[in-house]
């Protein structure tokens, strides 16, 4: 309202004697002024809440618009449909939302778990305004409430929680459950904002224990070593030594033929020269011996034949010299 | 004369101008402006937005903020019942109500900001000093917690959560009732209060490392006994199996030699005990074997001539 009130006002206070073309010239550039303030245009993922004399007066969609210039009416531009998201514990660089990144990452991951250990756990939270009017006139600075109630509410869930949960298996119920609580936060504070998504980035123990957690799976890691060896040893020996009992059965089985086989061969043998000896029994019998005594006699160095009714000591027959070298 | 009157009517402009400036006031949306006459409040407060007009000069505006504010407090460290230091940060939401109250009581938002502190803040030391840690940092009472199969262990002390009493939410409440009704003098509703950190003072810190450090420690060397346990295991599985397969063997194989040497000596003892003769025949023909083995080179055989072989030798009669 003042600066074109003065534009006049400085034009009457100083008339230039010229001629009117500079006080026409003044009142054209007011009036571009006025006009050009006129005129705003609410990009396509934004809508325009537009306050006259600070009372709320309408709302306006993505488009070239019009409004009341000279401070009379105010636009203000909202991005109802951008996705926004608020970073703890760590900062993404580049982030047009002042919102965005964290004001004290330290001391935002710290927490304390529900068996009184420590974590550091860091998460993202997405949302959205949906809500412009409330957005703007329910609550003062509704991102930065949105940042309290994330970080309190994520330390309800983490406090609820042991910390394996925190860290390994419980990651997705403590994204569930702080999304749901957030929500309702959201509600309840009239934020205007709602909230799409609760992510958890990185959650690791504090820095001092995290050698210790590596321990744990270092020797999670040793204990499987240890049976796998084991079992190594064990399909290493086993199998083998099972082949080699077959290989003994197979064997024995061997054997087993071989013997009845033999046992058969030497019956049938036998029956066959019985069947003949039967037929002439002594002379049979004394060839055989004549025979077999003839076969093992000539092998003997030394043989001694004694005359029983001789009675002498002396050997009847020398039929070999005696031996030159006995073992 | 034409100079004297633009300048008249100049003058009359500016003077009109700054009247109407100054009597004519916005009150937004977010707001609502309480109209004080040297300094002592006229009317009731102006709630609806828009374009008002007040007395030019004499009356001054005086916007208070109509929508829900925020109350952060700063980390402070305390005792809590178990007589552990930890330091809280809380943060509240709060409206003021009563506009007239609030502007006679505290004029301005630093000075009721600065009010909030000491109330909330001596709310908190009171309501934690009265509670054990673990009050504080759980909420449900009832919530059991999933177990990390692969971490379990014998005592279970891991993966169990320290049980409570109230909770949270509880000491919340505490909080929220003992300030709510102090703020109130103040035109200022309370909305609430919610515990947004939480932490071990950095004084306790190591001992929590340290507590955490053996814990893990603990169950690093139950993995490794449960892996050299279960390796030896398998090791006695592996002697006893091979004994077993050892000893079964052994045990067919004299079985089928034993049966091998049966069916022999059955097919022997039936062919040779089938008649006298056959006895007779059979002892016989294996002496005569036996002898074929047992004589060799280096016996001494003395005959006498009285043996079938030699008995010629005496003479063809005998």
């Amino acid at each position: 309202m003042p600066p074109p009130d003065l534009t006049q006002a400085l034009a009457r206070a100083f008339p230039l004697t010229r001629g009117p073309s500079p006080k026409v010239a003044l009142l054209l550039i007011g009036g571009a002024a006025a006009a050009w303030s006129s005129v705003y245009t609410v990009p396509s993922d934004s809508v325009g809440v537009i306050q006259r004399f600070g009372a709320y007066e309408r709302q306006v969609e993505p488009g070239l618009h019009f409004k009341i210039p000279l401070g009379v009416e105010v636009a203000t531009i909202i991005p109802i449909k951008r996705q926004l998201k608020q970073e703890f514990g760590f900062t993404t660089e580049g982030a047009t939302n002042a919102y965005q990144n964290s004001r004290e990452p330290q001391a935002e991951t710290q927490m304390v778990t529900g068996d009184l250990n420590a974590a550091l756990v860091e998460w993202v939270v997405q949302y959205r305004i949906n809500d412009p009017l409330k957005f703007l006139f329910q609550i003062r600075d509704a991102q930065s409430t949105l940042r309290d109630a994330s970080e309190s509410v994520m330390r309800e869930a983490v406090g609820d929680r042991t910390v394996d949960e925190v860290i390994t298996i419980g990651r997705q119920e403590i994204e569930v459950e702080a999304l749901a609580r957030m929500q309702s936060l959201a509600a309840k504070y009239e934020l205007g904002i709602s909230i799409d998504q609760v992510q958890l980035k990185n959650v690791n123990p504090p820095e001092p224990v995290q050698a210790s957690f590596n321990e744990v799976n270092q020797a999670q890691q040793e204990k499987e070593k240890l049976i796998n060896e084991a079992r190594r040893e064990y399909n290493k020996i086993i199998p083998l030594a099972e082949g080699e009992k077959d290989q003994r059965v197979r064997e024995a089985e061997g054997y087993q033929l071989k013997r009845v086989n033999e046992a058969e061969g030497d019956v049938a043998r036998f029956n066959a020269v019985l069947a003949e000896y039967l037929k002439a029994p002594e002379v049979t019998k004394r060839r055989i011996y004549l025979e077999t005594l003839q076969e093992v006699l000539p092998n003997l160095r030394s043989k001694i034949i004694l005359d029983e009714k001789g009675r002498q000591i002396l050997p009847l027959l020398q039929l070999a010299p005696p031996p030159a070298s006995t073992p | 004369m034409s100079d004297f009157k633009s300048a008249a009517g100049l003058v009359l402009l500016v003077i009109a101008t700054l009247v109407l400036s100054s009597s004519a006031y916005t009150v937004s949306e977010i707001e609502q402006v309480i109209i004080t006459q040297f300094g002592k409040p006229v009317g009731a407060p102006v709630t609806a937005a828009g374009l008002k007009f007040k007395l030019p000069f004499i009356q001054v505006v005086n916007p208070i903020d109509k929508r829900i504010l925020e109350w952060d407090g700063s980390p402070t460290d305390m005792p809590t019942k178990d007589k552990l230091y930890i330091s809280v940060d809380l943060f509240a939401r709060w409206r003021i109500v009563d506009p007239l109250q609030y502007f006679l009581r505290l004029r301005d938002e630093r000075s009721a900001q600065s009010r909030l502190d000491d109330i909330l803040g001596s709310e908190t030391r009171n309501a934690i000093a009265k509670h054990e840690l673990i009050e504080i940092i759980r909420t449900s009472k009832d919530r059991v917690p999933t177990q990390d199969t692969t971490l379990r262990d014998a005592n279970n002390v891991l993966g169990a959560l320290v049980p409570i009493n109230l909770g949270r939410e509880q000491i919340e409440k505490q909080i929220f009732s003992a300030a709510a009704s102090k703020v109130a003098v103040f035109g200022i509703e309370l909305l609430d209060i919610r515990f947004m950190r939480i932490n071990y003072n950095a004084s306790v810190r190591p001992k929590i490392y340290d507590r955490m450090i053996s814990e893990r420690q603990q169950i690093a060397e139950q993995f490794r006994s449960e892996g050299n346990g279960e390796a030896a295991r398998i090791n006695g599985n592996r002697g006893r199996e091979l004994q077993k397969i050892r000893s079964e063997a052994y045990r067919r194989v004299e079985e089928i030699r034993g049966e091998a040497d049966a069916k022999a000596t059955e097919i022997y003892a039936q062919a040779y005990n089938q008649s006298p003769d056959a006895v007779h025949f059979y002892e016989f023909t294996r002496t005569m074997s036996a002898y074929r083995a047992i004589i060799t080179a280096d016996t001494t055989l003395v005959l006498s001539t009285d043996s079938e072989l030699f008995r010629y030798l005496k003479g063809i009669n005998p």
